[in-house]
């Protein structure tokens, strides 16, 4: 049972606050985001600069960075994901600890990039793990690392804790293990992870 | 009752345990009651900055280390003895030189032993 935004507004006035525990939850959930300490290829200098004084990640709760999947819940795929590189990045995701969430750093990580006619760059992390946010850009600046942030915290703080659009972690149904590719002849096998991604029909 | 002397220190023994085993309890029961547990084969997996890893932990060492660390040990608890004897060395009488003698011969004699064994030559 949701409180009248005016009325919370109007009881905050006099002194009494006024929350539900979904609210709460996602709260907790949004401030402590720890992200995974790796970087893949030059978006990753701006990922640095992004925790360092200037742009100040901690004011978002998430500058602990950790060196170990164990203990981060977010992955931010800073740079260049090459063929060789892929099964590892996957590798790492499905060891991290739910609930878990993917930010897609830069051109190279959404789509390619520049390497996107290459035969050795994964054209997108997304063929392979779920992503939440995806930032354009080639490096994007900090500041657009921070609105990849702000953007994730607002997804998290819209959703609902029970239904069909609840967080993946409280889902039971919900896949916890993603198949890892491995190294085909000509390309990885499998090409993509068909229940996160699908061929995008081409209009023409 | 009795009031034992020691009783104070008892009671912060028990605060000291409590002080550290408290947040390590609650922390348990945290994640025992809220923590989604989503485990698989690859989560489970051992961490090895993504790849799998290979082989085993345990590794054999050479048993022909031990056999340097033991003499080194022997030459090393020696000249502990034989700093005291050098420095006073001007005062001792006859015994004591022979006493030391015998020592360092018996070491000695110990590193023979290992030459004659081959222990010295690398294999």
């Amino acid at each position: 049972m949701a409180v009248d935004e005016q009325l919370k507004i109007e009881m905050g006035k006099q002194g009494v606050f006024v929350t539900t525990l979904q609210e709460l939850y996602n709260w907790g959930r949004r401030s402590s985001i720890w992200p995974m300490n790796f970087g893949l290829a030059c978006c990753a200098i701006e990922m640095i600069a992004t925790t360092m004084a200037r742009y100040d990640l901690a004011r978002f709760g998430a500058e602990v960075f950790r060196p170990s999947p164990r203990q981060a819940d977010m992955m931010i795929i800073s740079g260049t994901v090459t063929k060789k590189m892929a099964p590892q990045v996957v590798r790492l995701y499905n060891q991290m600890a739910e609930p878990r969430y993917v930010i897609a750093m830069g051109a190279c990580a959404i789509s390619g990039g520049p390497f996107k006619q290459g035969y050795n760059v994964l054209k997108g992390i997304d063929r392979y793990i779920p992503v939440d946010v995806h930032i354009p850009g080639c490096p994007p600046r900090p500041e657009a690392l921070l609105e990849a942030f702000m953007t994730l915290q607002k997804k998290i703080d819209a959703q609902p804790l029970t239904g069909e659009a609840r967080p993946r972690h409280l889902d039971e149904q919900a896949p916890g293990e993603f198949p890892v590719p491995e190294q085909g002849a000509h390309d990885l096998e499998p090409p993509a992870n068909k229940s996160v991604w699908t061929v995008p029909v081409v209009i023409r | 009752m009795a009031f034992n002397p020691y009783f104070s220190l008892a009671v912060l023994f028990v605060v000291a345990l409590c002080f550290g085993l408290t947040p390590l309890a609650l922390a348990w029961l945290w994640s025992r009651v809220f923590s989604p547990q989503k485990p698989n084969a690859i989560k489970n997996a051992i961490y090895e900055c993504g790849l799998e890893s290979k082989g085993d932990a345990w590794v054999q060492f050479r048993s022909s280390y031990y056999l340097y660390a033991i003499i080194f040990l022997i030459f090393d608890v020696e000249a502990v003895f034989l700093l005291p004897f050098a420095v006073a060395f001007l005062g001792l009488g006859a015994a004591a030189c022979v006493s030391m003698l015998v020592f360092v011969l018996l070491l000695v004699e110990g590193l023979v032993w290992a030459w004659a064994k081959g222990v010295l030559t690398w294999a």
